[in-house]
């Protein structure tokens, strides 16, 4: 006997109460660990400020904001964009926003979506769990947002404004790749803002006062003629820390700048997997939302229909390519690994031994606590999976007049395939390699940096304009230089004071 | 359970701040395009929002990027055709290109486009320009009055009474005026107490406290309830305010020698004028008059677009002007402007009238008084008498247009804000 909880496309807060329970309990049963849900219906229109804010409930003021919204806005009201139906915030409670435009069906799909899957990705994942504070960042971000409209009181909103520029042309290279930050709630930040100040000043004076040495100490300078000691990829970081002419709140606000960029650094890491999470437990969440009855046909087919859309990939000369769509790798790939454990046949025996015939939803859970989108692809996407999505690979070689069709969807292309299709998810590998190399501590205070380019790829030429910026931060002058292959230096660029 | 927030009702416009930010950051180039589109802009638009241009590399967040070029390996779904080892020719129009499709909306991807609203638009637009000597005028002649509360009285008329002051008034002089005969009253009546208990006491004496007693009594009583004394009034004064309305005449040539065009750019000045005035002033009346060798108040319809013929008399205009001033405008209430277009013909001998009444008797009254010329001859007659104005009259001005995109620069010579 069918009961559904609704039969209209209308909803209301009682039913999206009704089918939160429904699926918490379905979601329960299936092992899903999530923090608390938050659900917050809003407007059209306040979809459009979260989306200027990079989804960011609270954010501080800054003009590039501005720009996101009136373009954002721009491309809504001439209909050349649809907004996302829903909006996820990694923190605890897990913060999902739902349109108010959304049907019923819309809704309990968003629910299944963010507040179950992504949330429970959010807890899980290793990286989110190494590298945000899902109990710490809405904190965070009100501290943020009060020190700089402080800030801004207190020194002028150019002032401010200015430095935040810098920051953002560097926020990319303002990542801790290695190592581990520590988890801080406001209060604790902001009393460790004043100590930080004063401290963070001292290092740097005696940084500088060192720089006229006796004899003796020019000797063991010798002896450690680079500073750094071993080269930095967190340009921020070290600015934040060495730059001499900085004022203790223009630090801070650079520590701002990074931790924020920090806190989002494993979205962008785990893309495909986040998604593909997500899809693959909205889709399973609501076919057994039918499977008991609980949702009547019409339900279901809208729902097929918005799933399938989502998770569909136009072919490379399709007019709508836009690259490999994330959301249908990833739900491909995540459903794939279920059926290899639940219908393994020959292939995927030979090819993932370890998880053919295993229990699913264990191996699932293991595959979305232990990776990111890179090592995810390179451990699991099967060869069946390159066959239905009819994957090749293309070699640019600038130097070759043709491209070259490096290994297509068969027996010898498998391995080189997943293997590629890896590296093109690999941050490091996307974002140009530039490390702060050396300061010429005796000298001019010049700061040196190193650009090594990974198979020739040439920086584009924005990076004098990021240059100044970080002359801006630095105070001295900023080269750049690039190496080659051999590790020689190739050519440089500079901005002098 | 979820906590379930509905967010729908909280401020929206989070983004407002930072759309300010960014217009701020961009002003000049915001104003730069403003400027070059007010002369394209059709006339009945001019109060609706604007969509503004500025270039996207000016607005660019620079990052460390990589550029085209080197080796790359990329995935590719669908693959259809192509074997292992195939060789594909590059394509053309591809990198390097990227970010210059052309968007659906016919516009480059090159500019960044917006809309900014009205309000956003006249502040940029009338950025740093200011109504000529409005303070000093306003200071003088603050001629209009608000009744405002203004404490207590003592004296009034009996519609102010306050009841509650009254009373309490009353009540402080009752206590008052009766403390010292209580006082009296009770020494005596303890003093009579004392003189009963005692066995075969004075009998006189007595009678005499008891006497005074009665007296002390009478006297308590006869305190009034309430004096005129104890009155108190609500008290009202009349401040000064500074009027809030405006009135602008436009006197325009309709003469056969002004054409369609010529009224057209007067228009826009009077237009630009009308919109600046509604930004000082709440309420903003026009007057429209026109005149050949007679002048007539007009509606807007028939000032700008209907034609005649003949000769012109500039003065007719000015005569008018003052006499509906007169009638309608008293000066202690209205600020008001004037504008007078024209394409500088008048009939000789009727220049040094002009002069005179403009000298002697309008611009005593007026806020200001701005004459725009727009013609691509040479000046005339009636120039050459303006000008001798020009000296003894700061609220005079004038000004030579010759082509649409004189309006606004001219617009803005005309209200710069003085420095001091």
């Amino acid at each position: 006997m069918r009961e559904p909880i609704s039969t209209g496309a209308e909803w209301t807060f009682e039913l999206i109460e009704q089918y939160h329970a429904e699926i918490e309990a379905i979601a329960e049963e299936y092992g899903l660990d999530t923090y608390p849900n938050q659900v917050e219906l809003i407007t059209a229109e306040q979809m459009l400020d979260a989306y200027a804010s990079i989804g960011m409930p609270i954010g501080y003021s800054h003009w590039s904001f501005g720009k996101h919204f009136i373009r954002n806005e721009q491309q809504y009201r001439r209909g050349h964009m649809g907004l996302a139906y829903e909006i996820v915030i990694n923190s605890n409670p897990c913060i999902a926003y739902l349109m108010e435009e959304n049907t019923m069906m819309m809704q309990a799909l968003v629910i299944a979506h963010a507040s179950f899957g992504h949330n429970s990705f959010f807890k899980g994942n290793y990286l989110f769990r190494a590298w945000t504070d899902a109990e710490a960042i809405i904190d965070y971000l009100v501290f943020a947002k009060r020190y700089i409209a402080e800030c801004e009181e207190r020194y002028g909103i150019e002032a401010v404004e200015n430095l935040l520029d810098s920051c953002h042309a560097l926020q990319n290279h303002g990542v801790d790749r290695y190592k581990r930050p520590y988890p801080v709630s406001m209060r604790e930040e902001k009393e460790r803002v004043k100590e930080r100040e004063a401290y963070l000043q001292s290092q740097v004076n005696d940084l500088w006062h060192k720089t006229i040495p006796q004899k003796k100490a020019r000797e063991e300078e010798a002896r450690q003629s680079n500073f750094p000691e071993e080269p930095q990829e967190n340009i921020l970081y070290f600015i934040e820390k060495n730059a001499p002419l900085l004022e203790p709140w223009q630090r801070e606000v650079v520590r701002i700048v990074r931790k924020i960029g920090q806190y989002f650094y494993p979205q962008r890491q785990t893309q495909v997997m986040n998604e593909g999470w997500a899809c693959f437990w909205h889709y399973h969440i609501m076919n057994t939302l039918y499977d008991r009855g609980k949702v009547t046909d019409g339900f279901m087919l809208e729902f097929i229909q918005s799933h399938t859309n989502v998770v569909s990939q136009p072919d490379f000369d399709s007019p709508h390519f836009g690259g490999i769509n994330p959301y249908a790798l990833g739900y491909a790939m995540m459903s794939d690994i279920k059926r290899i454990c639940v219908d393994p046949d020959e292939e995927d025996r030979k090819w993932f031994p370890d998880i053919a015939g295993s229990d699913w939803q264990r191996t699932l859970d293991f595959a979305m606590r232990n990776f990111k989108d890179e090592s995810f692809i390179s451990q699991f996407l099967s060869p069946r999976l390159i066959r239905e999505f009819k994957l090749f690979s293309i070699l640019d070689d600038e130097e070759r007049s043709e491209l070259e069709v490096t290994s297509i969807h068969n027996d010898s292309g498998y391995r080189h395939i997943r293997h590629s299709l890896s590296n093109q998810y690999n941050l490091s590998m996307n974002e140009p390699n530039i490390q702060v190399y050396n300061v010429d501590m005796r000298g001019d205070r010049s700061l040196t940096l190193r650009y090594v380019p990974h198979n020739r790829v040439p920086l584009a030429d924005t990076s004098a304009e990021v240059l100044r910026h970080l002359h801006r931060l630095w105070g001295f002058g900023v080269k750049l230089e690039t190496l080659d292959d051999e590790g020689e230096v190739i050519g440089s660029e500079e901005c002098a004071a | 359970m979820a906590q379930l927030i509905d967010r729908r009702p909280n401020a929206k416009g989070k983004s407002t701040v930072n759309r300010q930010r960014f217009l701020r950051r961009y002003k000049t180039q915001i104003k730069k395009a403003i400027s070059e589109q007010i002369s394209e802009r059709s006339i009945t638009n001019i109060d609706s929002g604007e969509s503004v241009s500025i270039p996207t590399r000016d607005i660019a967040e620079p990052t460390f990027r990589s550029d085209q070029g080197g080796v790359r390996e990329g995935v590719y779904p669908g693959n259809k055709e192509f074997a292992q080892g195939d060789k594909i020719k590059r394509p053309v129009n591809q990198g390097g290109e990227k970010g210059r499709r052309a968007s659906d909306s016919g516009e480059g991807e090159d500019d960044f486009v917006f809309e900014i609203s009205r309000d956003e638009y006249l502040d940029m637009l009338f950025d740093d320009l200011e109504l000529p000597n409005l303070q000093k005028n306003q200071l003088r002649k603050m001629t209009k009055s608000k009744t405002v509360r203004a404490g207590f009285t003592n004296d009034g008329v009996p519609t102010n009474i306050n009841v509650v002051r009254s009373l309490r008034s009353a009540l402080s002089r009752r206590i008052a005026i009766g403390a010292e005969p209580r006082r009296r009253l009770r020494e005596l009546e303890a003093e009579l107490q004392a003189l009963e208990q005692e066995v075969g006491g004075d009998e006189a004496r007595r009678r005499e406290l008891q006497q005074e007693i009665e007296a002390l009594k009478g006297r308590i009583k006869r305190i009034p309830f309430i004096d005129t004394f104890d009155l108190r009034f609500n008290n009202f004064v009349q401040r000064p305010e500074p009027t809030s309305q405006a009135v602008m005449f436009c006197l325009m040539d309709v003469s056969g020698s002004m054409d369609q065009e010529t009224k057209d750019i007067a228009k826009r000045f009077y237009i630009l004028l009308y919109l600046f005035l509604t930004r000082s002033y709440r309420d903003v009346d026009v007057v429209y008059i026109r005149h050949h060798t007679q002048a007539k108040e007009v509606d807007e319809e028939e000032f700008f677009y209907s034609r005649e013929t003949g000769g012109t008399i500039v003065s007719s205009a000015l005569e008018l002007t003052r006499d509906i001033i007169a009638q309608r405008y008293p000066p202690t209430d209205w600020n008001i402007y004037a504008a007078q277009a024209s394409d500088g013909d008048n009939w000789n001998d009727d220049s040094p009238v002009c002069e005179q009444i403009l000298a002697k008797q309008l611009l005593p009254q007026l806020r200001y008084f701005a004459y725009v010329e727009i013609t691509r001859r040479d000046h005339q007659g009636l120039w050459a008498h303006y000008e001798n104005l020009l000296q003894s009259n700061d609220n005079f001005a004038m000004q030579h247009i010759r082509e649409h995109q004189d309006i606004y620069p001219v617009f803005r010579e005309f209200f710069r804000k003085q420095t001091q």
